[in-house]
């Protein structure tokens, strides 16, 4: 059993079978100076604001103005992105080409103005969502999700007496005219923030999108098929194919062929032979000795020393080569030293794979400068 | 040879139910056990999705390589599909938005199946173009967001305009369409009795108590949302063609495009929703509701596209005639007796001249013979997506560089699943949502207005 004590009054309502009753009830309503009354009906009755004394609604202002942000922002950003933030010349347009931001301005527009619109609607003007309101599961909103049409004074409303309210009511013609009853505890406390309950479901939907999140960026998506092209259908280097009767992947070149601009050695054999046959083919200018320096600063110097004086940079991670301005070097033919930079010589590998042949060359010019300034004669003074 | 008065207009509804009845009519089926009938179709199309979904899921698995697209034709059925499944999408919002600016009342028993249907069909052309860009895990690349790497989207290209437009138009579709269930979400709530549908019902319905002070509002925001909806179906189709039409490629560099596709929408959008709306009134017994009037107007409106989309085709050989250019010529005779001439063929064929029969007004009435006609215009619609995809690319400028397009299984799978999804997503919402908006209808029946004599 309901305890009327421990309930108050929301309102009184009534029931009215015709659009042109309800019209009728809603006039002599707020002729009667009711303001917080309503009018329940299962579909928008014509004539209704007009009856009830209602002011247009607003809505068609949030809708301008929702529109004109949405405008604004589009522009704004579009401008920004080609202007500032990512300037790129498109088909030898102006960066920023208008014509084109037309349809996206149009679509952001449309797009806030009407989500937002009704977003305004239902949260400002409706303050949904509200299940708890005190007419929801009443006899009354059944009726009227229906076909009736009911009309229910408010108790707050400052002329509301509840006898008074029922008489005029039933002398308007309404029928089952019914007082709303509000139960005081539970319906209108809402959710109990701090219900551990509650809380208990927060923690799991909160773990359960972290992990999913972290397993989605971080795990799934470089599993197959995600893999970012990085498997392919083609050899790598080293690989194993059985396609060559050799089971190897990488190829040899055809023998006794030679590729584009690939010499063979010649330089291969004992030092004396390439001090006699070999020549620097390079002229002396100040190109080559540029490039020949650059090339000698990258690969020489960490361990020779920028002038040659065979001050390793390496502190002694790796054995420190002698002066490049002693005699022995100084004598040696041009053919001599490329021999070395290419093969190597004791500890020193070869460079012959990492320096292009004519670079190598420059190499020699370059330190052939370098013995001769580093050594002045009499006639270079001069 | 038909008395028929034209100057008195016809009622929305056959009959005066009340709103006990209607409610009874349009809610009863959700409350009943599926037939033995629904469960033959649900299969069918489950079937059919299935299919789609394997081929999709070998597609994201193995690569765009079991697709029929390569040099020179890049946009083959996915892009067709997109296009097509645009394009039924139309006929919701036109229904919803422009019959209702426009104050026609007999768009209320058809609008909010129109509107579900729009939003199904936006659903099934999302897939094609996210397919398409090969990565499919990648696709929050097409939105400009702030990221890391500081690159951003190309905002003068019609594809990225392509992103926006179907985005904005799945939403505020959506919305529109969410904003029409309240009322009637409401209603379902208070007539259920079972406390978990009622749970549902009351979460979706906001707490909606048919009061007239949110009436008033909701008439405005249905109002705005009718007239933002109205240019926005409008420019969704037009934005879609400037894909094609913004390019250089003969056969796509015109100006027709944008109107002749919105047309070619229409066209399509609304043969599918009448062919859709017969096998509904027909299951759900809603013949007074769903009535032959309703479906002879939406015939009117296939007929007039129809001969709208006619008009262009012709005018596309004229322009071509008469720009001098020869590329351009090449194109449409090539169209019309190169090696896809069956396709335009059949184009034309059936959306030409099988909708001129519409002009009679016993085939405008006969539901199997309109039927069929609807079929048709929607087979015709998507090959002319298909003309204008593929022979453009097949033959451009460069003789050398022709190719032929043959479409996979893959391909064909893929579209059978976008139907298979369509038709199960209709057939769910037939089950659980109002097919008809029972407030709408309860509004526009006979003496539900108050009469004018104050």
């Amino acid at each position: 059993m309901i305890n009327m004590q421990s309930q108050h009054l929301y309102g009184i309502t009534a029931l009215f079978n015709t659009p042109d009753e309800i019209i009728h009830a809603a006039n002599e309503v707020s002729a009667k100076g009711f303001t917080r009354f309503d009018v329940n009906t299962p579909y928008p009755i014509h004539g209704m604001d007009k009856a009830m004394r209602l002011k247009n609604s607003k809505l068609g202002f949030f809708a301008l103005a929702f529109g004109i942000f949405g405008t604004i922002a589009s522009v704004g950003l579009m401008s920004w992105v080609t202007l500032v933030a990512y300037p790129l010349v498109i088909g030898g347009k102006p960066f920023w080409s208008w014509p084109a931001f037309v349809p996206v301005a149009f679509e952001v527009t449309v797009l806030l103005a009407s989500v937002l619109s009704v977003l305004a609607m239902i949260v400002i003007y409706f303050k949904f969502p509200n299940n708890a309101h005190p007419l929801h599961d009443t006899t009354y909103m059944k009726r009227v999700s229906t076909d009736a049409f009911g009309i229910c004074i408010e108790a707050k409303d400052p002329l509301f007496d509840e006898q008074m309210v029922t008489e005029f009511l039933k002398s308007l013609g309404g029928k089952d005219i019914s007082p709303i009853r509000i139960e005081d505890s539970s319906r209108v406390l809402g959710i109990k923030l701090f219900d551990p309950k509650f809380i208990f479901i927060l923690i799991i939907i909160a773990a359960l999108s972290s992990g999913t999140t972290y397993f989605v960026f971080n795990k799934l998506l470089y599993m197959e098929p995600f893999n970012w092209m990085s498997k392919q259908n083609k050899l790598k280097p080293q690989a194993k194919s059985n396609f060559f009767k050799d089971h190897t992947g990488m190829r040899l070149p055809v023998e006794g062929t030679v590729a584009r601009n690939n010499f063979p050695h010649v330089q291969t054999g004992s030092m004396d032979s390439t001090g006699i046959y070999l020549h620097n083919p390079l002229e002396v200018t100040d190109k080559v000795l540029e490039e020949g320096k650059s090339s000698y600063r990258i690969f020489c110097s960490p361990c020779h020393g920028n002038f040659g004086r065979g001050d390793s940079r390496l502190r002694g991670q790796f054995p420190n080569p002698p002066t490049l301005h002693s005699d022995k070097v100084r004598n040696l033919t041009d053919g001599q030293i490329y021999n070395i930079i290419s093969n190597g010589q004791n500890v020193m590998p070869g460079y012959d794979l990492q320096i292009p042949r004519e670079n190598r060359w420059k190499i020699v010019h370059y330190i052939r400068a370098l013995q001769r300034a580093q050594n002045v004669s009499e006639k270079d003074m001069k | 040879m038909y008395n028929i008065d034209y100057k008195t207009e016809i009622p929305v509804i056959i009959g005066r139910p009340s709103g006990a009845e209607l409610n009874e009519t349009i809610a009863a089926p959700l409350d009943k056990y599926p037939p033995r009938k629904w469960w033959i179709a649900f299969s069918v199309t489950l079937s059919m999705l299935s299919i789609g979904a394997f081929c999709v899921i070998m597609t994201l698995y193995k690569g765009l390589g079991l697709w029929g697209v390569n040099q020179p034709v890049g946009w083959g059925f996915d892009i067709v599909n997109f296009v097509f499944w645009v394009g039924i999408g139309h006929a919701g919002t036109l229904i919803s938005a422009i019959l209702f600016l426009l104050r026609q009342r007999w768009r209320t028993g058809i609008a909010r199946f129109a509107e579900a249907m729009t939003i199904f069909a936006v659903m099934c052309a999302g897939i094609f173009p996210l397919l398409h860009t090969g990565r499919q895990w990648l696709p929050l690349y097409l939105v400009p967001y702030p990221n890391q790497h500081g690159l951003w989207v190309n905002f003068t290209s019609p594809l990225l305009w392509d992103v926006f437009a179907v985005s904005t138009y799945f939403t505020v579709s959506l919305v529109f369409w969410y904003l029409g269930l309240m009322p009637d979400l409401a209603t379902l709530r208070d007539r259920t009795s079972n406390k978990f549908k009622k749970m549902i019902y009351s979460i979706f319905s906001l707490g909606w108590r048919h009061s007239h002070r949110h009436w008033q509002h909701y008439e405005k925001a249905y109002l705005i949302l009718a007239g933002f909806a109205t240019p926005l179906v409008l420019s969704v189709h037009t934005i879609v063609s400037f894909d094609f039409a913004v390019s250089i490629i003969p056969g796509w560099h015109t100006t027709i495009f944008p109107p002749y596709f919105v047309a070619g929408a229409v066209f399509s959008g609304f043969a599918m929703v009448q062919n859709v709306l017969i096998l509904v009134r027909q299951y759900f017994r809603l013949d007074h509701i769903i009535t032959l009037d309703h479906l002879e107007r939406m015939n009117k409106v296939i007929l007039t596209t129809g001969m709208m989309v006619g008009y262009a085709y012709g005018m596309e050989f004229f322009i071509a005639w008469y720009s001098g250019n020869q590329f351009e010529q090449f194109v449409f005779l090539n169209r019309a007796l190169g090696p896809y001439a069956w396709a335009y063929w059949v184009m034309v064929t059936c959306n030409v001249l099988f909708p001129q029969l519409f002009w009679i007004r016993k085939i405008r009435r006969s539901i199997p013979v309109m039927f069929i006609i609807g079929i048709l215009v929607n087979v015709g619609m998507w090959f002319e997506r298909f003309v204008i995809v593929v022979t453009s690319l097949s033959r451009d400028f460069l003789p050398s560089s022709w190719g032929h397009y043959i479409p996979t299984l893959y391909d064909v799978g893929i579209l059978i699943g976008s139907f298979g999804l369509f038709f199960t997503l209709v057939l769910i919402f037939v089950r659980v949502l109002p097919v008809v908006s029972i407030s709408e209808v309860k509004a526009v029946v006979e003496g539900a207005q108050p009469g004018h004599h104050d």
